[in-house]
């Protein structure tokens, strides 16, 4: 029997990659993504789990020995937030290029400076091009099963690359809300034990990150094309999981009351929800909104969200990050998927970096600016929501 | 739906508070969220921290802070002279003190339905310590009528094991019938 109770959203993440039975973790601690490797580390302790647990001395050696490990074919988890994943990001170009199945939890924080532990998409998005492939998630339920989901699609030999499963921290990590636990038994079901491709093995020996000179480019093509391959794995995962288990959160996108909508909101994480109270609160003014959650941001779902937002006046969409020089990362995709096609115009709003709460007062000033935008046919090429002029002096 | 704030110290337990509030309201049908802000550089003892707890016939999508709660929990009135402790109480809604004084010696705005209750001196006398939360709750059960005592019961033995339960539970009891004698 599945059971239904009232958990923080990292006991949710614990649980989903405790289900999943990984043979080793690796982990070092970083707010906000500690209590999550706590929740692990006890089950381990407790044996729980039939885990090795590595205690290292930071994060690098937390890849590393991820990295080892899944060589070996041992199923890997890990996790980490903010300068936590950029002390990594060496080993995980490594271990996508390796095309090692490794899970990680991105505990999404603003990186330093200045120094806080408020929660942005800064970090992730410094991983972007990495190979990993990007599943950000809504709710510690979505949390949750897309774990399980992940290391289905990871460990899929047409794909064999690292997931990084992002979640806002505190936001997704620190809430308690009612979630499904799944049975062992049917988990099991879902996803069998890891078969590797190729392994280390002393039996039959073979070379993992050999020298390459002119096979280079083509390395680096054959991780896009198993992101290709994973567009479709990613909704065909996600069906197969709402079969089992009779939930959905969406394949590589998922759409709220877009079909009419003449603004669309396009965002990424645990906004959506507060987006889509703002959706239904705005309709009774009879304002037409919708909201486009970007469920997967690698591979990027261009095709699905030009099918979705087309018939709109506006796609509206917001970044909890900035490139800096460029504007926000999201929005810059969105550009690109839509450029050379009949598509309605973009503005890239900024909103919610270093933890800004996204209240409704700051989506209605998204749908004013974009109101405007739709009068005036003028479009900023980045409007700063809820900006504080005072610290700009 | 309805919004609970709580005004609190790192360490007086305001999210474990709202946690247990969360779990009352899912023993008793509801679906519910809780969650802390840590600002200032995070999980400090004895910065103030604000938690939050929502209750709802139907699932929670809204993630923000709480701007207009229909209920404000004060676990230290040391804290109503740093932080505006009040602000954007709904029309009609409520304000729970932790405090020996009279609500109208508090200096918060008249025109709120302002309600006090000792609950670390209930703590110490039940728990031993002044860990004033579940009587708090307690208190805040007997007020609101938002939970009956049972479920903050329940909530306080799903979350706790040893004998620390019975210890809570005397405290939430003995605030409740503090308040409902009144």
């Amino acid at each position: 029997m599945s059971t239904i109770s009232v958990i923080e959203g990292s006991m949710a993440v614990a649980q989903a990659v405790k289900a999943c039975r990984p043979g080793v973790i690796a982990a070092y601690p970083i707010s906000p993504q500690t209590h999550i490797v706590e929740f692990l580390s006890q089950f381990v302790a407790d044996n729980e789990m039939d885990t090795k647990y590595v205690r290292v001395d930071a994060e690098f050696s937390a890849a590393s020995a991820v990295y080892g490990s899944s060589a070996t074919g041992v199923r890997s988890y890990t996790a980490s937030s903010s300068q936590g994943l950029l002390l990594m990001s060496e080993v995980l170009y490594a271990m996508a290029g390796t095309r090692l199945p490794v899970v990680l939890t991105g505990v999404n924080r603003t990186v330093s400076a200045p120094i806080t532990i408020q929660p942005d998409h800064q970090d992730t998005m410094a991983l972007r091009d990495t190979g990993l492939i990007q599943l950000h998630v809504e709710n510690s339920q979505e949390a949750y099963a897309t774990h399980i989901q992940a290391f289905k699609l990871a460990e899929d030999h047409d794909i064999l690359l690292p997931v990084m499963v992002c979640m806002d921290g505190w936001i997704l990590t620190h809430s308690f809300e009612p979630v499904k636990l799944e049975d062992q038994e049917k988990v099991d079901e879902f996803l069998p034990p890891f078969v590797p491709k190729y392994r280390l093995d002393t039996k039959n020996p073979l070379t993992y990150g050999a020298y390459a000179d002119d096979e280079v480019p083509e390395f680096r093509l054959m991780m896009h094309f198993a992101q290709e391959r994973a567009k479709e794995k990613i909704e065909k995962i996600a069906r197969e999981y709402e079969a089992k288990f009779g939930d959905y959160f969406g394949g590589l996108i998922d759409t709220y009351r877009c079909d009419d909508a003449e603004i669309v909101m396009v965002a990424m994480g645990s906004v959506i929800g507060t987006l889509k109270d703002a959706v239904d609160k705005l309709r009774k003014e009879n304002i037409k909104v919708g909201v486009l959650k970007v469920r997967s941001y690698r591979p990027f779902p261009g095709e699905e969200i030009l099918s979705a937002v087309k018939g709109a006046k506006m796609v509206a969409v917001l970044d909890k990050s900035l490139s800096v020089g460029q504007g926000g990362p999201l929005a810059t995709d969105v550009k690109a998927a839509l450029a050379n096609k009949q598509a309605p115009p973009v503005l890239g709003c900024i909103a919610g970096m270093g933890g800004r709460d996204m209240s409704m007062v700051l989506i209605r000033e998204i749908i004013e600016k974009s109101q405007k935008a739709i009068t005036t046919g003028k479009i900023p090429d980045i409007e700063y929501i809820a900006l504080k002029r005072q610290y700009l002096e | 739906m309805k919004e609970i704030r709580i005004h609190g110290r790192g360490g007086q337990g305001s999210v474990v508070t709202a946690e247990l509030f969360a779990i009352a309201a899912h023993q008793s049908g509801r679906y519910s969220q809780a969650f802390p802000y840590l600002g200032g550089g995070g999980e400090r003892r004895g910065a103030p921290v604000q938690a939050f707890t929502r209750i709802d016939d139907k699932p929670i999508r809204i993630r923000s802070k709480i701007y207009e709660p229909d209920y404000v929990i004060v676990s230290d009135t040391t804290l109503i002279k740093l932080v505006d402790v009040t602000a954007g109480v709904k029309p009609g809604g409520m304000v729970i003190v932790n405090t020996e004084k009279d609500p109208m010696a508090l200096g918060l705005p008249k025109e709120l339905d302002i309600r006090t209750i000792n609950a670390t001196q209930i703590a110490v006398e039940k728990i031993g310590r002044p860990i004033m939360n579940t009587a708090l709750m307690g208190a805040f059960a007997a007020f609101t009528g938002e939970f009956d005592i049972e479920s903050i019961k329940a909530a306080i033995s799903q979350k706790f094991s040893g004998a620390i339960v019975d210890k809570n539970v005397a405290a939430a009891v003995a605030a409740y019938e503090q308040v409902k004698s009144r």
